[in-house]
């Protein structure tokens, strides 16, 4: 092709996709096709659940989100649940990310021994299934060190995701400039405080959407700790499955109701992530 | 420049990558208020050299001291030296997250322990100096390069260090900046500032300096004051590095 060719070519307009592909990427056929696939999903598991015989309760179900009556407003079993998920995921996630910090400064610290230490440690965690590390914390850890199952879920889930939350801090110290730790230097700084003023605060903006990522991450293997049956959301469900029969209906309501406190952790974190967003 | 004894002493200093021998028996010393300026081809070591005398590289064998403190790796002294030596990157390295402002006061602040307000009022005067007072409220991002080298500048000078080293601060600028950034430099010089310069800018040296050094392949080839080394350098090797760049 000639230059002068290739400046003619810049004035050409785009071609027009075929005609099927135009009709199947147009918003309202796009709609039709997704509330027919949502629909026929909806309308099998239903039909299925009815040709085996279920019988469903739906009405049950508010009673056990919140109850009013003349004693006043009350959360019910599954709300408390999710209370005790939250608390439960938060708790862990402080300790998560204390641990991890502390692996990944070991890591970092160029010391021997420390990188060794923090390599065994992520080596060990991170291929050891969680449900294992469950087991492990409650059934070995538990009755030498003597605590109880609310203790065991809280360290399980704090070491598993603290070998996650290490790689992120990890990396996200790596990502800041080399430059940024020489100027730092150059003016006299000692480590713990090129740490705290100079590298830590930039490397947040790297770090905060894999931490975020985290977060919904913990929240959804909380729900593991149900084999222990420490009484949160999932433990609950069953709970409430093996008095009333109603396993339809209750994993139905306990998925979503995961999905909302999701989803608005999801809302918040990109919103903290936006405000983090610095221009380089 | 009699009887002073020497601020920065190299004595028989060898550095090494590996294998790769960066420094070779470098012997050199500065004394109080002199500026040197360094050239070399790329990769003679000159920026090495520059960086093991604030121990952001530390050398292998021989005798480095500054300040009558000895350097060596793992000294617990290098920290407090630091604070003595300001230093000026070629990619200005300043703090993006803080403002101007804040990124020359931060070393006072958390190192020297100044009280913020008084920190404020010296920054804000040495950013007069670096001729940018009105780029204090300002973030590194929203400056040209040649500012941001001045705000490096001001930053070093905001420890009140006694030595200020310069590794190739004009390279990553356009060359319409190098100029507002060099017209800082000797106004510097002129106050007494103790220098070590590593540089390309002829122009500058010959102005400046009071000890031309010249460095190829991790040895000190020629030390001279820049009347003899522009006119008849001793070395073939460093005439031709001369002849290289002043022919533009």
């Amino acid at each position: 092709m000639k230059f002068s060719d290739s400046i003619s070519l810049q004035g050409l307009p785009v071609r027009r996709p075929p005609p099927l592909n135009r009709f199947f990427s147009s918003t309202p056929v796009s709609i039709i096709i997704y509330c027919f696939i949502v629909s026929a999903i909806l309308y099998s598991s239903f039909t299925g659940a009815q040709s085996m015989g279920y019988n469903w309760q739906w009405y049950q179900i508010p009673k056990y989100i919140y109850t009013y009556t003349e004693d006043g407003f009350q959360f019910g079993e599954l709300m408390l649940g999710l209370w005790k998920t939250i608390t439960l995921s938060f708790t862990a996630f402080i300790l998560a990310m204390v641990i991890g910090l502390l692996v990944a400064l070991l890591r970092l610290s160029g010391l021997l021994i420390g990188t060794k230490v923090a390599i065994c440690f992520l080596e060990f965690v991170r291929n050891v299934p969680l449900l294992v590390l469950v087991y492990l914390f409650y059934y070995v850890l538990g009755p030498v060190f003597k605590y109880d199952r609310y203790t065991a879920s809280i360290l399980c889930l704090a070491v598993y995701h603290s070998a996650l939350i290490s790689e992120i801090l990890r990396a996200g110290i790596n990502a800041v400039a080399q430059g940024q730790w020489e100027a730092a230097k150059s003016i006299g700084m000692s480590k713990p405080q090129m740490y705290r003023y100079i590298i830590l605060p930039q490397s947040i903006r790297f770090m905060l959407p894999p931490m975020t990522g985290e977060v919904v991450h913990m929240v959804k293997s909380s729900a593991i700790v149900s084999v222990i049956a420490v009484a949160e959301l999932t433990t609950l469900g069953q709970n409430i499955i093996s008095d009333t029969y109603m396993a339809f209906e209750i994993w139905f309501t306990i998925a979503i109701i995961y999905m909302i406190v999701i989803m608005i952790l999801s809302i918040g974190a990109s919103q903290v992530e936006k405000r983090y967003t610095v221009t380089n | 420049m009699i009887d002073m004894l020497p601020i920065i002493k190299f004595e028989s200093v060898d550095k090494f990558y590996g294998n790769f021998q960066a420094l070779k028996d470098i012997t050199i010393s500065v004394n109080p208020g002199e500026r040197m300026v360094i050239c070399g081809p790329s990769g003679s070591g000159k920026s090495t050299l520059i960086r093991c005398i604030n121990g952001l590289e530390s050398h292998n064998s021989g005798r480095l001291t500054v300040d009558g403190v000895e350097i060596f790796e793992g000294s617990k002294e290098i920290i407090r030296l630091r604070q003595e030596i300001g230093m000026v990157f070629q990619q200005f390295n300043l703090f993006p997250h803080l403002t101007v402002l804040e990124n020359l006061t931060i070393g006072p602040v958390k190192v020297r322990k100044i009280p913020k307000s008084e920190a404020e009022i010296m920054a804000r005067k040495y950013l007069e100096r670096v001729h940018i007072p009105e780029q204090a409220e300002k973030y590194p991002a929203e400056l040209s390069g040649g500012q941001q080298q001045r705000v490096a500048i001001a930053r070093s000078l905001c420890m009140e260090s006694k030595i200020l080293l310069f590794d190739e601060p004009t390279s990553a600028l356009d060359p319409e900046m190098i100029n507002e950034v060099l017209d800082v430099m000797v106004e510097l010089a002129d106050s007494g500032m103790t220098m070590v310069c590593v540089t390309h800018e002829m122009g500058f040296a010959r102005k400046v300096a009071d000890t031309m050094v010249f460095m190829d392949e991790g040895k000190i080839i020629e030390v001279a004051p820049p009347e003899k080394f522009f006119s008849k350098p001793d070395s073939d090797r460093c005439r031709e590095f001369l002849e290289q760049i002043l022919e533009h």
